[in-house]
């Protein structure tokens, strides 16, 4: 009985979690399906409405902006490029700083690490005015290379794989020495394949901050054709049709959802890997 | 000119602590040689240095006629196993005895070959496709020295290879080790702690103490000639007895007994040696021993009892013979094998 009682009780707290994440996103998706009149009027929906395709089709591919030069499909790409951009590199200049702090024996490794580990405190909205004043200078504002260089240097991601690489017995090292394997061939064949979920973590992890910045690309871009989706939420389908028409609250919604999925697609791919290590311990 | 000649070699690390010094020793071409020592003796210190894993402080290694010193690990043709294995987590069996000889540029029919040729001699060919982590401690064992077979190298190095295996297995690996030396015919440096394994797998066998060479020699010769108190207490199981005693004009006094006739000229305090299973029961014997414990190991037993000022003395005899704990035995040395040492330094006098 005591087994059972606890079971409910666990049971209870789990869907009442579950139902506090799906519910807003259900309701965002289910209102996205009505027209905008029906939502003024009668709030937000619990039940499918007719004006799917329209709705999406509509949000994909009507230009907005200021000057109505971009689409929502174009700031998808732009985020998505943006995004992969700072994952991927972010991951390989991590992986490889980390590799050279732990395995390369030079006298200032460690103040170097901690100079690494400090910038944590300095946040990109601190340093700000100092980044935007030298990719301006470097001539890369409005360019996907502003948009992604700026971010791709991570304290974190670099604390995350030295302390995995220090887990690796030294006569790992000492046997692929013997094998043979230059210091390049040991990160290759060695760190990278027992560092992959390390590597998929991180990467979920880059690519959600990355799709997620608003600050940097606001400030970076004057065209409209470097908008991002998030940038995109706070513009579209509103400014143009203050005090004139009706909010295009149904779009917005519609926009809403198309701007959940690829986070969630990299999350939902890169999760093999992630389970995968978690039953193989390769070590 | 020898396959493997170590002049002078010394080994400082930077902190100041001195593992090896000056050693100097020649292993000759298909020899099995075994560092034998306590732990922290600067045995595995001497094989890094061999296998390049350690800078050289001091001296030379030469291997093969080639000066060493400075050549880097992959290309001083040495393999090495490790004490853990050491294999490579994220590769199955093929590609962990595959990839030395990747590394080397050999084509992929001429590893294929070595590397089933390898596991056919192991017996791992049904383990090829499978993870390091799927393989259960002697496969793991076997891997490891396929990879280093199937390079086909001048020199294997074992670094207490047998340590991680549980005792049953660990005999058989030794026997396995040793057959399989004496088929492949490659010289071979195997570092121990275990002094047992040191006697068994040995051609030479070299007892090392605070990083210096105490004593070179076959494992019989060795435990026959002892030549200091730490060899003859290292080499031998059960240890050697060691009494305090006094040794003046050959005649030795020690716990109640005397020794006439020894063969020094050496006068002062020494200790004498004697080994468990060279002493037999006599009526009147020399020393006279009273059982506190019997050791029934079934072939033999030891036992264990104390003579005047001396416990835990031990004798073994045949598992045959009955003692019972309290009894008083009388135990003759047998054909004078007992060993003298200074007390001041250790070094044999008899």
């Amino acid at each position: 009985m005591k087994i059972k009682l606890s079971q409910i009780l666990a049971h209870i707290v789990l869907i009442l979690g579950v139902l506090l994440m799906v519910i807003p996103i259900w309701l965002s998706f289910a209102s996205s399906t009505h027209d905008t009149v029906t939502i003024l009027k009668e709030g937000m929906k619990f039940g499918l409405g007719d004006q799917l395709i329209r709705n999406y089709n509509e949000v994909l591919n009507e230009k907005g902006g200021w000057s109505e030069e971009v689409t929502a499909a174009k700031m998808f790409i732009n985020s998505f490029i943006m995004a992969l951009g700072i994952a991927t590199l972010k991951v390989i200049i991590s992986a490889m700083s980390a590799y050279a702090l732990v395995y390369f024996r030079f006298k200032l490794a460690v103040p170097i690490f901690w100079l690494i580990f400090i910038t944590l405190l300095v946040p990109l909205e601190v340093r700000i005015f100092p980044s935007y004043k030298i990719v301006s200078d470097l001539g890369l504002t409005n360019s996907y290379t502003g948009l992604v260089l700026p971010l791709v240097a991570s304290a974190t991601a670099t604390f995350f794989f030295r302390q995995f690489y220090k887990t690796i017995p030294d006569e790992l090292l000492e046997s692929a020495k013997l094998d043979g394997a230059n210091s390049w061939r040991f990160f290759i064949d060695f760190l990278v394949p027992l560092s992959k979920t390390m590597i998929a973590a991180m990467f979920i992890f880059m690519f959600v901050y990355g799709y997620s910045q608003y600050l940097w690309p606001l400030i970076m871009t004057t065209s409209e054709e470097y908008w991002t989706v998030v940038m995109g939420m706070k513009i579209i389908f509103t400014e143009s049709y203050e005090g004139v028409a009706l909010p295009r609250t149904a779009e917005r919604f519609a926009y809403i959802i198309l701007s959940m999925i690829p986070p969630v697609l990299v999350v939902v791919f890169l999760q093999k890997w992630f389970i995968k290590g978690l039953i193989q311990t390769e070590k | 000119m020898s396959f493997l000649e170590l002049k002078k070699v010394t080994k400082i690390y930077p902190n100041g602590t001195k593992a090896v010094h000056e050693t100097s020793m020649n292993v000759e071409n298909g020899e099995f040689m075994v560092f034998v020592g306590p732990s922290g003796c600067g045995k595995s210190t001497l094989l890094r240095m061999i296998a390049g894993l350690e800078d050289i402080t001091e001296g030379n290694i030469n291997l093969d006629g080639i000066l060493i010193n400075k050549v880097d690990p992959s290309e001083r043709d040495v393999a090495m196993v490790f004490q853990n294995y050491a294999l490579y987590p994220h590769m199955n069996v093929y590609n962990n005895l595959a990839y030395g000889l990747k590394n080397r540029g050999i084509s992929k029919e001429d590893i294929e070959k070595k590397v089933n040729e390898a596991a056919k001699l192991l017996q791992i060919s049904e383990y090829l496709q499978r993870k390091p982590s799927m393989l259960s401690g002697g496969q793991r064992q076997r891997v490891a020295m396929g990879r280093a077979i199937v390079r086909s190298p001048k020199i294997f190095l074992f670094d207490e290879p047998l340590s991680n295996l549980d005792a049953k297995l660990r005999i058989q690996m030794r026997l396995e080790i040793k057959k399989l030396q004496q088929k492949v015919g490659v010289t071979s440096i195997f570092v121990t702690h275990d002094q047992v394994e040191a006697m068994t797998l040995a051609d030479r066998l070299a007892v090392i103490n605070n990083g210096l060479i105490e004593q070179l020699g076959t494992p019989i010769e060795i435990y026959n000639n002892p030549k200091s108190m730490f060899v003859a207490g290292f080499i031998g199981s059960p240890q050697m007895n060691f009494l305090e005693g006094e040794l003046k004009n050959k005649t030795l006094t020690s716990e109640g007994f005397e020794i006439n006739n020894v063969t020094s000229d050496f006068n002062g305090p020494v200790i004498l040696g004697i080994r468990p299973e060279h002493m037999s029961q006599t009526d009147k014997g020399l020393i006279n021993l009273s059982v506190d414990l019997v050791e029934q190991l079934g072939s033999d037993n030891l036992i264990y009892g104390e003579i005047k000022n001396k416990k835990d003395f031990c004798f073994r005899c045949p598992g045959s013979q009955i003692i019972k704990k309290g009894s008083k035995l009388s135990l003759n040395i047998n054909d004078n094998n007992y060993y003298v040492f200074d007390k001041s330094n250790g070094n044999r006098v008899n």
